[in-house]
């Protein structure tokens, strides 16, 4: 079986200059992978560029043996930075659009997500908190049945308390036929989940590792190596 | 108390999962010859990655305490000698550390029997003489 993605030389540049540069990636099937790096780094590009928001870049990217076209935009779920609901919806409302979009959208998982969270279908997404807004749109994204889950800081507006929870929507959605992408900046809170991680720099590969590999061989964290490499 | 789903030290986290796992056999959590759940209910139970608890559980079957049936599933050992042979095992890795530390304060052997004797509860440092 071939890797689920593949990506050579990625190139990518905007008027101020390259954001992704030469950039090289594989990831198996079954692997939940992090991608970290400081600001900048090139992170929210990559993951538009695999969702097929992003034409205009050199190299290659293969998804499931296709470059992004129609068929992997239907195999990929993508969790965007900035909200994409409007927020006189309601959290039914939502799951609405995503029935209607997804053929692969299941609903009844969703619903029982919302029920485990605590998260009332009848609330509207204005009057949710920034924590609550992202519950409901991780569960909606990890609700569909994709081979490639994209997920751009998850965890970003989540409280400490409830970072686990969110953690656990993720494990309890592991499949061995889908792989996982998560960037984040909150490594100590989530390095657990990780199988691999991926350390950018300037829109360079500059460390990829299992986390374990990474361990054995540091004899630190991933959060405690990522802070001696990114020290100013 | 530290949490067990942080992985702090920079030991890789399977090797820290065998040693949460090993902790439940020997104080009798998981009695000789009882069923392991699966891979994923504990990977979730612990927080961790799935194929990072495979890890864990298939070296801990090399190891011996646990073994796979084909279609059983995985179970503790039946042996007791051998979760006695690993309960002694941990505690002398224990104790080795704590003398090595000790032994770094410049403490004999002596004082830290006396030390240790003179302990009452788990928690909390008797007052010192």
């Amino acid at each position: 079986m071939g890797k689920l993605l593949e990506i050579q030389k990625l190139y990518k540049a905007y008027d101020r200059g390259p954001v992704l540069q030469d950039l090289n990636l594989s990831v198996e099937a079954g692997r939940i992978v992090g991608i970290v790096g400081p600001n900048g780094c090139g992170k929210t590009t990559l993951f538009k560029t695999l969702a097929g928001l992003i034409n205009d870049y050199r190299g290659t990217v293969t998804i499931d043996g296709h470059s992004p076209d129609i068929y992997t935009r239907s195999i990929i779920s993508y969790l965007p930075e900035k909200t994409y609901l409007a927020d006189w919806m309601k959290a039914r409302d939502a799951l609405d659009v995503f029935a209607d979009f997804y053929r692969d959208f299941d609903r009844r998982k969703a619903e029982e997500l919302l029920r485990r969270f605590q998260l009332e279908p009848g609330m509207k997404l204005k009057t949710m908190s920034k924590g609550m807004q992202e519950k409901v749109q991780l569960i909606l994204v990890m609700s569909r049945s994709a081979r490639l889950y994209i997920l751009d800081e998850p965890l970003s507006g989540v409280d400490p308390a409830a970072r686990d929870s969110v953690l656990d929507i993720i494990l309890n959605n592991y499949s061995e036929n889908a792989s996982v992408l998560l960037s984040t900046h909150l490594i100590y809170d989530v390095e657990r989940i990780f199988d691999d991680v991926v350390i950018l720099s300037s829109g360079k590969v500059l460390a990829a590792d299992s986390v374990d590999h990474l361990r054995e061989t540091t004899g630190q964290s991933l959060n405690d190596y990522f802070r001696e490499v990114f020290k100013c | 108390m530290p949490d067990d789903r942080r992985f702090d030290s920079g030991l890789p986290i399977y090797l820290q999962l065998m040693q949460q796992i090993r902790q439940r056999i020997v104080r009798g959590e998981w009695p000789p010859g009882t069923r392991v759940p699966g891979v994923r209910e504990l990977a979730v139970e612990c927080g961790v990655n799935p194929n990072t608890m495979q890890r864990a559980l298939a070296e801990l079957e090399r190891e011996g305490i646990l073994f796979s049936e084909r279609t059983a599933g995985r179970f503790v050992t039946r042996s007791t000698e051998e979760i006695e042979r690993t309960r002694d095992r941990m505690a002398r890795e224990l104790t080795s550390a704590f003398l090595e530390q000790m032994g770094t304060m410049g403490y004999s052997r002596e004082q830290i029997a006396a030390l240790l004797l003179s302990w009452k509860d788990a928690g909390s440092p008797p007052e010192s003489e």
